[in-house]
């Protein structure tokens, strides 16, 4: 099928005519061929590459599916996901990752790729097959046991070297464990008066400093999980500065919350790493905007109702992000002018792309780039309704919010999965 | 005054007057034979505890009972809560059955607000201790404690230089006492060895002190809090003895301390450990009478939020 997006805006600011067909770009420009989809006033984005949720599949069905998942992926703009390894059971052999892989291909509303466990069961203590899942169907090169660290320093080491073989990086959940035990929120002053266990930076910060002398030592490529903390965004500036193969991810979240918003006690606010200091959120948007970080990743963490209906300590940790993430960077970094929409399609397509070695993602809306296209009405401010969220959970910190910047349509593949900002309901095959 | 008491921060400068002075009316009232006023016929107060504290539970419990109060005791040993049931359906259906108050205790940090918070239930929620975050009621019979101590004082307590000593960082009692004294004038000073005293202490209204000799004989109140021993396990401290030797009461600095000043704890204690047995049960040891006073304290706060009957009236 050909088709034209007419009349968008590209990154650049400069308006054009999108010429699609089939699974590619056939021209940017004022050609036009086919049916037009008018996109006066909107602003198309190389399709958005997310390099960290979860999918909860297999294992947690009832939180999430790599179909709702996805869904909810596309009503957010991903033309790409990441899926972490730690389901049920964990992914760290080459079936379950082919499995999510093939979950996703069935799906067919963005990519999935599946992260492979660092360590078997994520335990820490023995290496996974990695090799074998990397020459899988599902083509693995990212490999994490997020959600927990790989906290002993001699299998971060072989684990960067091993990965090396087969272009490999290792994303690392960056939480010393015995530093944070039972750790329930930011260690500061909120959690002085609220009587909640500290989470400290240097809890965060350790690790980071750790694992940037190990890549550096085994020349081998590093990236840090979700960001959170002024101290770490420091570190990774110095390593970058010495030429260390480093790259960092924050999550939207952590670009706009705050631990005062503890205070409630409410545990939608419970996520792993903690909410941290208005200072650390300004850190984080100065290190986004000057490139120390490369890129924004959800960590969408998809719970059921009753792991966040409860007590503190005895709720889950993590927040749904894939639906909210377009309006949380824009809201953070747009509108501060910290940002131009090249930047936003850096942040969120281009680099996350490059690091996962997604060939057919972040690539400039050019024409024979793949059709993965984004398209957005940067004005248009809507107001997040959890009930309304693709996501089969509910657990938003943003519900009631009023955001700017809609996704209207996701083209993936040359397919419209989202047009209006619904579902479409096609796939690609 | 809200009409539920989760943290010494729900109660303005004078509502905390109001329970105190209340508390001193109640007490002298109940103080002869008939120790029971029918002001809460009626209405029912349950204790949900989902941690064992003997002590606290009895203290509601013969506060709302005097009251004229039924009392249900939901403990969560040997109940469903044992079995997994959550905070949410506990609290509805207690709700079902119409308590006018639940009084709780919990091991989690904020329990008690997410409680009231939450829209399961429209009674009236006293929070008996949430984790390691506050204990309401007990900073108020302190303060009362401390009223009767010094009772040319009339409640106004600036200038009051009180020491609460020990484990800062876990206890519910420092937290609320803070809030409380400091909003009724006192000056507070907390000691203890930097690895009891949380991160962020230094925003507090208070000051710190990590030497409990330096300043002994200016303070006019000294309140020692419990030592859990398991807190050695993480290295907070190399062992009892040397806790008990730079931080626990013993006769040496109990010689030391003002004429005047008083010794508070508010139980129960490890004799031996954060107080000596001589100094627990000296003449300056207000210690049985806080027990006495929680009875009377928390009646005042029952008594003022479930808006029972004027005690002149019941009286008459």
């Amino acid at each position: 099928m050909t088709y034209t997006l007419t009349n968008v805006t590209l990154p650049s600011g400069e308006v054009s005519n999108i010429v699609i067909d089939g699974n590619q770009i056939l021209s940017v420009g004022t050609q036009s061929q086919g049916d037009s989809i008018d996109c006066t006033g909107l602003i198309a984005l190389p399709g958005l590459v997310d390099l960290h949720t979860h999918l909860r599949e297999p294992g947690k069905e009832d939180s999430e599916t790599v179909l709702s998942g996805s869904q909810a992926a596309a009503k957010g703009g991903f033309t790409a996901i990441s899926a972490m390894a730690n389901t049920s059971p964990v992914a760290d052999t080459a079936g379950v990752v082919e499995q999510v892989f093939r979950l996703g291909k069935e799906a067919g509303l963005c990519e999935v790729f599946p992260i492979g466990a660092v360590t078997v069961g994520l335990a820490g203590e023995r290496l996974s097959e990695l090799g074998a899942m990397a020459d899988s169907a599902a083509q693995v090169r990212v490999f994490s046991d997020d959600g927990k660290c790989v906290s002993d320093p001699l299998v971060m080491r072989r684990a960067l070297e091993y990965v090396k073989s087969f272009g490999g990086v290792i994303a690392q959940h960056a939480q010393d464990p015995r530093l944070t035990e039972n750790a329930q929120m930011n260690e500061g002053e909120v959690s002085s008066r609220l009587g909640l266990a500290g989470w400290p930076a240097v809890a965060e910060e350790a690790i980071i400093a750790r694992d940037i002398l190990l890549a550096d030592h085994v020349k081998s490529r590093l990236h840090i999980c979700h960001l959170t903390t002024k101290g770490g965004v420091e570190l990774v500036r110095w390593a970058k500065a010495q030429g260390i193969s480093v790259t960092a991810e924050v999550t939207p979240h952590h670009l706009l919350l705050t631990d005062e918003l503890v205070e409630s006690y409410d545990p939608i606010y419970k996520v792993n790493p903690p909410l941290r200091t208005q200072d650390d959120v300004d850190a984080l948007r100065a290190g986004l905007a000057d490139g120390t970080i490369d890129i924004v990743a959800t960590d969408h963490a998809p719970h059921p109702t009753e792991d966040k209906e409860c007590e503190w300590s005895a709720a889950a940790f993590g927040m749904l992000g894939l639906e909210t993430a377009l309006s949380i960077v824009v809201k953070t970094m747009v509108e501060t002018k910290k940002f131009t929409w090249t930047d936003v399609a850096r942040v969120l397509s281009s680099n996350p792309a490059k690091i996962g070695g997604y060939v057919r993602q972040g690539q400039e809306l050019v024409a024979g780039s793949p059709a993965n296209i984004t398209v957005i009405n940067p004005t248009l401010e809507w107001s997040v309704n959890r009930e309304e969220l693709s996501s089969k959970s509910r657990n938003t910190p943003f519900h009631g919010y009023t955001l700017p910047a809609k996704v209207i349509h996701t083209i993936f593949e040359g397919v419209i999965v989202v047009k209006d900002g619904e579902l479409t309901g096609k796939k690609h095959d | 005054m809200k009409n539920q008491l989760l943290s010494i921060n729900d109660l303005s400068h004078s509502d905390v007057l109001s329970i105190l002075n209340t508390a001193a009316e109640l007490e002298k009232i109940t103080s002869g034979a008939n120790k029971k006023l029918p002001t809460l016929r009626g209405r029912t107060v349950v204790n949900l505890f989902f941690e064992d504290s003997t002590r606290t539970r009895i203290s509601f419990e013969t506060a709302a009972k005097r009251l004229s109060a039924d009392v249900i005791n939901f403990s969560a040993k040997g109940s469903s809560v044992s079995k997994g049931e959550s905070l949410k359906d506990t609290a509805q259906t207690l709700q079902a059955m119409g308590a006018d108050a639940v009084v709780i205790r919990h091991g989690s940090s904020g329990a008690a607000q997410r409680l009231a918070d939450s829209g399961w239930i429209s009674a009236t929620v006293i929070n008996a201790g949430d984790g390691t975050h506050e204990h309401p009621t007990q900073a108020l019979l302190d303060a009362f404690t401390i009223s009767k101590a010094f009772p040319d004082r009339k409640n106004d307590f600036s200038g009051v230089r009180v020491a609460i000593v020990g484990d800062i960082l876990h206890s519910r009692v420092a937290r609320s006492n803070v809030l409380l004294l400091t909003k009724l004038g006192a000056k507070v000073t907390l000691i203890a060895p930097p690895t009891l005293l949380p991160v962020g202490v230094e925003q507090w209204p208070v000051d710190i002190s990590y030497d409990f000799d330096a300043e002994i004989e200016n303070f006019d109140v000294v309140m020692m809090l419990r030592i859990q021993l398991e807190r050695m396990s993480n290295f907070f401290f190399p062992n009892e003895r040397e806790y008990s030797r730079r931080y626990g009461l013993n006769e040496t600095r109990l010689s030391r301390m003002k004429k005047s000043a008083i010794v508070m704890h508010p139980g129960p204690m490890n004799r031996g450990l954060e107080i000596s047995a001589s100094s627990a049960d000296s003449s300056r040891s207000v210690i049985v009478d806080q027990v006495g006073n929680g009875v009377v304290a928390r009646m005042a706060v029952l008594y003022l939020l479930l808006g029972g009957a004027p005690i002149s009236e019941v009286l008459s």
